[in-house]
């Protein structure tokens, strides 16, 4: 949630260890829980189909609200859609000259490497920063627990709201970010932080990390909380300093937990939308557009829906490859944890 | 620890919140500000001269869009629960064929780029005459929290013995009726749970709002904020004041909920 969404952007801490649970019922205790499940159907005296009435609602949802979209997608990317074909109904096929289009658009190439660009600077201070906060949060002291739920708060606001409060601070002449540096004599005239084509990718990654970080340390502070004392006793009395115990145990046993947050991570830092466009709006001149926000201004703005629906297709590819990722990082996760 | 140290561990970590929560204080602190302040060239660091004018005019121009959020995001978790309740009962308590599938789909389909689903949906909208239509939000949005919803409910209603819903077989109570009066109140905490994150999806989502909706009177709030911006770039106290006030519900159901929001979480994630 988490990010986009919920973030939209951001799902709560809940979905991973959801999903993790969920994924863990479905790959390894299959043999024990089919069992079980077997003797409580005959007991019931009926089969599952009997209860297949409850899901059918949320299949049809499915399939109405994910898949129908999903094909959508994949057909307009093969068609001329216009304005015109909103009134008409029309829209011929045109195989791939859309997404021959789109190869040849000259914002693409560098609208692919700002989204790498983006990505990556985002999932590495994030992370960072929230496996520091998580490490810090984990000491007992007075106020402890409270400090670390205030945290959330961020995290729980309208990107939209947290966007637009950032884009006053980021102002050039009057945001209280250039005055802050001016006074202490950082820079010598204001940086135009979302007005240059040179920073404006800096800046709408930096809102980004901000905007993540509470995520990661809710995950990692969970994933630390899992690591058990005794381990950390022993090592300490075997003469292990700070930095040897983090290295050689909470790192190692971190790495379930990073897998998840990391690929997570991944997906939701593709989606982002509400920053960029409340800050940019991808721009100027397109220096801080990604994937996401290119593929809005091309189906929504230039209201070239084949074009957009390409590159809609492109984040679909990404997004599955890493959902696999995510998948079998959990199971692997729970391998580990169970063995 | 010794108590020094302790208390200097506190003090960092005020330090460390102080720096996180700033664009909040500095939303908050522009909202009260008269304009004249927010145009100098030395920053106001405390709303001495505080005005409300900024919320007047954030109230008159946004307020329609809050209601529109409202309606919308109670509609979603309306929907959302609809379609989720019966889908976890019929996952965790009657094992239903095809569940584990399900499940899956559910977990790819949280992953599908927003804007992908929201070129379909327009041209989905589009045909059936809902663009601008607060419904076509509603099914919008609510794909943001159906997955979130029936996962967590799931994982919930595994923990509800199975002879609890036996016994009241036994009674004789269809299995409808065993989830509205035995297997719902006991999940009580996981519902509001599920309701209270989706009301916040809603609440938050810009994508399909600023593409399902062309009229600007239809729009929620988050686009609302957007186009004020777009409109009044130097009326930054009135544009603050619009931000907070689109805070304030998420700030009250955090407040007032936040005992079903941990009860939740924690029922999701620590009981196996």
């Amino acid at each position: 949630m988490m990010a986009e969404t919920i973030p939209g952007a951001a799902a709560p801490a809940g979905a991973v260890r959801v999903g993790r649970r969920v994924g863990r019922r479905a790959g390894l205790h299959v043999g024990r829980h089919g069992g079980r499940s077997a003797g409580a159907r005959r007991s019931r005296g009926g089969t599952g189909w009997a209860a297949f009435g409850f899901i059918a609602p949320a299949w049809l949802y499915v399939a109405a609200f994910y898949v129908y979209p999903l094909a959508a997608n994949v057909r307009m990317s093969f068609q001329d859609y216009t304005v015109t074909s909103f009134f008409t109904g029309r829209a011929p096929f045109v195989g791939w000259r859309n997404y021959e289009a789109v190869w040849q658009d000259p914002a693409f190439a560098a609208t692919v490497a700002n989204t790498v660009l983006f990505t990556v600077g985002s999932l590495l201070f994030q992370f960072g920063a929230g496996l520091a906060l998580a490490v810090f949060f984990q000491r007992r002291f007075p106020l402890g627990g409270l400090l670390r739920s205030l945290l959330l708060v961020p995290w729980l606001l309208p990107l939209v709201v947290s966007g637009t409060a950032w884009r006053w601070i980021m102002e050039t002449d009057s945001g209280v970010l250039n005055q802050a540096l001016m006074q202490v004599h950082l820079i010598d005239r204001p940086i135009p932080w979302l007005a240059s084509t040179s920073v404006s990718l800096l800046s709408v990654t930096l809102v980004n990390i901000w905007v993540g970080v509470p995520f990661n340390m809710v995950i990692l502070y969970g994933g630390l909380q899992g690591i058990p004392a005794h381990l950390y006793e022993a090592a300490a009395l075997d003469g292990a300093g700070a930095w040897r115990r983090f290295r050689h145990i909470t790192l190692p046993l971190l790495r379930p937990v990073t897998a998840v947050v990391l690929t997570l991570g991944l997906i939701y830092t593709l989606k982002v939308f509400d920053v960029i466009m409340v800050l940019t709006q991808g721009g100027p001149a397109d220096s801080s557009q990604t994937l996401t926000t290119f593929a809005y201004d091309l189906s929504f703005q230039r209201l070239t829906f084949g074009h957009g629906a390409v590159v809609g297709n492109l984040l679909i590819v990404v997004a599955v490859v890493f959902a696999f990722v995510y998948l079998r990082a959990t199971r692997d996760g729970e391998g580990r944890a169970a063995a | 620890m010794t108590a020094v140290r302790r208390y200097a561990t506190t003090a960092a970590g005020l330090l460390i919140l102080a720096v996180m929560l700033f664009p909040l204080y500095w939303m908050v602190n522009a909202s009260l500000l008269p304009s004249t302040e927010l145009v100098g060239s030395e920053p106001a660091w405390l709303p001495v001269h505080a005005t409300f004018e900024g919320y007047r005019n954030a109230l008159s121009s946004q307020g329609g869009h809050l209601l529109t959020s409202l309606y919308v995001s109670l509609g979603t978790v309306a929907a959302t629960l609809l379609i989720a309740v019966p889908a976890a009962y019929g996952l965790a308590q009657l094992r239903a064929a095809g569940g584990r599938l399900l499940v899956f789909a559910l977990l790819i389909a949280q992953m599908i780029p927003g804007i992908v689903m929201a070129n379909g949906l327009y041209v989905a909208a589009d045909a059936l005459h809902l663009i601008n239509s607060p419904l076509a939000l509603v099914l919008a949005d609510s794909t943001l929290s159906v997955p979130f919803a029936v996962l967590i409910l799931h994982a919930f209603m595994r923990t509800v013995p199975a002879e609890v819903r036996e016994a009241a077989a036994i009674d004789g109570a269809t299995r409808l009726r065993t989830l509205v009066s035995i297997i719902l109140p006991v999940s009580r905490n996981a519902v509001i749970t599920a309701g209270l994150f989706s009301f916040l999806f809603a609440w938050a989502d810009f994508l399909f709002g600023v593409t399902l909706t062309s009229r600007d009177e239809r729009a929620p709030i988050t686009v609302g904020i957007y186009r004020f911006i777009g409109a009044h770039m130097s009326d930054w106290n009135s544009v603050m004041a619009t931000g907070v006030m689109a805070s304030v519900p998420v700030a009250v159901l955090l407040v007032v909920a936040q005992r079903y929001v941990a009860a939740g979480v924690t029922a999701g994630s620590v009981k196996d």
